[in-house]
């Protein structure tokens, strides 16, 4: 790696350490391809949403900071997640508005952080992919990639890329999935039934496989189509640019 | 109305059974966005009148007492009255005590959400005064004893069916057998039942969408134009509003009224827009004799110094209910109270108590649809989570939730402690799972697997494996 690659932090996300590490090594081989230098600063842990959207504020600040501290000294950093990214890029500041010292600090990693499919298009821009993937797709955009961050040409165009891969959309990829963090658990009816409406649009696209950024919508959508039986896979975005042979969320 | 809300997880588990109302919650979502997404495509300035409407509330809001001063002088002039009234009891009283004064027997209403906030048919039923709804839907709704379940179609969790039957009960004046099974013919008797109403009645209570500074004026949208037949035949019309609803000039008014129907319904204009100055004068051709406005407090002016100051932009138009996939789950009745859907989230603790409505406000994925359509840029999401905040300090979240999201946070906090415990974890739930992929059922995830079931995890966590790697490559 020569020395005048960018430098860039991974920010792994909690449910990609723990649940599916494979999108993680998807993730830094998209970026080493690209020509970074990747590195995964090894205290960290979370991002701090599920206390922040719990009303959980000190907690969420006291894990902020220590994201902050970890992070810092990366020209970049991103993670495989629109969520995380956002709660990174757009809600630290907030969290940290009056806390002197630490305000700054929380600009400037927002500054650096982005989600990985708009750092590989909007910043890297990468314009080719050497994956294949033989089948239909069809894209979910995850609510905060989506409305807090922007993300919506960024990763339709990295799968243009792909040979072999056909884009079927769904008219309703913008719903939401009805996983919410912990809604999906206090409000398990509520969630369900939103979830289904997500489920049946994606099974009208014909698609064999569902894509999203998010690995929160990933297991709750790949959970219910199991559930229903239904043969439709479902994958981060990440393992298909990176062309990963793991399997498919839920399968064995 | 007696607020359900903190049985809202009874109260959606009844509503996602009830076939007809998901039926009729289907219809409302496959209906408004796409007319509201069409209505804004057709207007290109749009983005910029939200911006101007939010900063034409922003700065009422900054200087709301002397905004008001001026309306009231100016109702004064006209020789109306206005009536300030801090909470829902006061309200009440002064609208009964006008009516009586006016000898009323019945009063015609057209549809006020802050009448429903005041819960003003029900005191003046308790006092010999009959209301009678003259919005056709709440007209049913009435005949039925049901609060409105959405901002602007408050009958909207009813099918074609059950107002037929609901007419054929309670209009014994017409034939038994006639036919009632198009909306055409339910709508000309129930006219033809509402005109006599209107002539009798003694007073009309409207709402105001806006109230105008410098003119004093009461303004009203409908697409039925009955506010308009209840605001000039009687002898008496009351407007009942909320004070947050002054804007300074005409102009603002229009500004406003620009962005109402289009959020609302995808409508360019309203079909009835009605500016309600003062009592009749000697050369106007009808009027009331009398003009009075009730300006409502009831918990506004504690928003205003909260952090959920934003929602007092509000008018009101429903687009963020018709957005949420939660209202749209559910319907407006789960959430308890008089408002429904994100703004109602927001709105109910403020004006019922965090303690009553704590559900509201978690019970959203955060997905941030309504602030996207929202005409006036309010942060729902943002407020939800301020409500959560206060919820979480003042400990009315449930105990184990709290304590599960501590345990999460300690370890959050300590990442060699978090590396051993999710480690062990993972591996553990890593070997059950290999053979499946995944669990139908797990302890402690019944929340999670009553719907769903939950993929394995691979085994090792990507962070100790990244180690390995470095290690070996070392
Ligand atoms: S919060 Fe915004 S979108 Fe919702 S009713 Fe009020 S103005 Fe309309």
């Amino acid at each position: 790696m020569s020395s005048d690659s960018p430098n860039v932090a991974l920010f792994v996300t909690c449910l990609v350490d723990l649940m599916r590490p494979s999108v993680g090594f998807a993730a830094v081989k998209l970026l080493e391809d690209a020509g970074c230098a990747v590195s995964v600063p090894a205290t960290q842990t979370c991002c701090g949403q599920p206390a922040y959207n719990a009303g959980d504020r000190a907690d969420a600040r006291a894990i902020a900071r220590q994201v902050i501290e970890a992070f810092e000294g990366f020209t970049y950093v991103v993670a495989p997640s629109g969520s995380c990214a956002a709660m990174i890029k757009i809600h630290y500041p907030g969290l940290l508005a009056d806390e002197p010292g630490w305000a700054a600090r929380a600009e400037a990693l927002a500054g650096r952080t982005h989600e990985l499919t708009q750092f590989l298009s909007d910043v890297l821009e990468v314009d080719e992919i050497a994956a294949q993937y033989q089948g239909i797709v069809t894209h979910h955009d995850g609510c905060s990639g989506l409305r807090e961050m922007g993300i919506k040409e960024q990763p339709r165009a990295l799968l243009g890329r792909i040979g072999g891969l056909a884009l079927r959309e769904s008219p309703k990829a913008e719903a939401c999935c009805g996983f919410g963090g912990t809604f999906c658990v206090k409000y398990p009816e509520i969630s369900a039934h939103i979830l289904d409406e997500k489920i049946d649009d994606i099974a009208a696209t014909g698609a064999d496989t569902v894509i999203a950024g998010d690995l929160g919508c990933l297991l709750n959508i790949a959970g219910r189509l199991k559930r229903r039986g239904l043969a439709v896979k479902a994958r981060h975005i990440a393992e298909v640019l990176a062309g990963s042979t793991a399997a498919a969320i839920g399968e064995p | 109305m007696d607020a359900t809300s903190s049985a809202f997880p009874e109260n959606s588990r009844r509503a996602l059974a009830d076939e007809r109302l998901q039926e009729a919650l289907h219809r409302l979502a496959d209906g408004f966005p796409a007319r509201r997404r069409e209505a804004v495509d057709r207007l290109p300035e749009f983005d910029q009148l939200r911006a101007q409407a939010r900063a034409v509330k922003d700065h009422v809001l900054e200087n709301l007492d002397s905004y008001l001063e001026r309306f009231a002088a100016k109702v004064e002039e006209a020789g109306g009255h206005v009536h300030w009234c801090r909470d829902a009891l006061e309200a009440r009283q002064t609208v009964l005590r006008i009516c009586r004064d006016a000898g009323a027997r019945t009063v015609t209403k057209s549809k006020s959400m802050v009448g429903e906030e005041i819960a003003i048919n029900e005191h003046l039923e308790a006092h010999g005064i009959e209301p009678v709804e003259t919005d056709l839907g709440e007209y049913i709704i009435q005949l039925r004893r049901e609060a409105p379940s959405h901002l602007i179609a408050p009958a909207i969790h009813l099918s074609k069916d059950q107002v037929t039957e609901t007419f054929k009960a309670a209009h014994g004046e017409f034939p038994v057998g006639r036919r009632l099974d198009e909306p055409r013919a339910m709508l000309d008797e129930a006219r033809t039942v509402l005109r006599k109403r209107f002539v009798e009645a003694d007073v009309g209570i409207t709402g105001a969408n806006m109230i105008i500074a410098e003119t004093g004026t009461a303004v009203v949208v409908t697409n039925e134009g009955n506010a308009d037949l209840t605001m000039t035949l009687p002898k008496v019309h009351i407007a009942i509003t909320g004070i947050e609803k002054v804007v300074p000039t005409l102009d603002d008014a229009v500004t406003v009224l620009r962005l109402l129907a289009r959020s609302a319904t995808g409508q360019d204009v309203t079909v009835y827009t009605t500016f309600a100055t003062g009592p009749r004068r000697d050369d106007d051709v009808d009027g009331p004799d009398a003009f009075h406005v009730v300006l409502l407090d009831n918990g506004r002016s504690a928003l205003m110094e909260s952090d959920f100051r934003d929602i007092l932009r509000c008018i009101r138009c429903g687009a963020c209910l018709n957005h949420c996939p939660v209202y749209s789950a559910v319907g407006g009745h789960a959430y308890g109270w008089v408002y429904s859907g994100p703004m109602g989230s927001v709105l109910n603790p403020g004006l019922v108590g965090i303690e009553e409505a704590h559900h509201l406000p978690n019970a959203s994925t955060f997905c941030g649809a309504c602030e996207e359509v929202c005409p006036v840029g309010i942060p729902l999401p943002k407020m939800l989570r301020h409500w959560r905040e206060r919820a979480f300090r003042a400990r009315a979240v449930g105990a184990t939730g709290r304590a599960g999201m501590r345990a999460w946070a300690f370890l959050a906090l300590r990442p060699r402690l978090y590396r051993a415990v999710t480690g062990a974890v993972m591996a553990v739930l890593g070997a059950l799972g290999r053979r499946r992929g995944r669990f139908r059922r797990l302890p402690l995830a019944g929340g999670w697997t009553v719907a769903r079931d939950l993929a394995a995890p691979q085994g090792p966590t990507f962070i100790s494996q990244w180690a390995q790697r470095r290690r070996e490559r070392s």
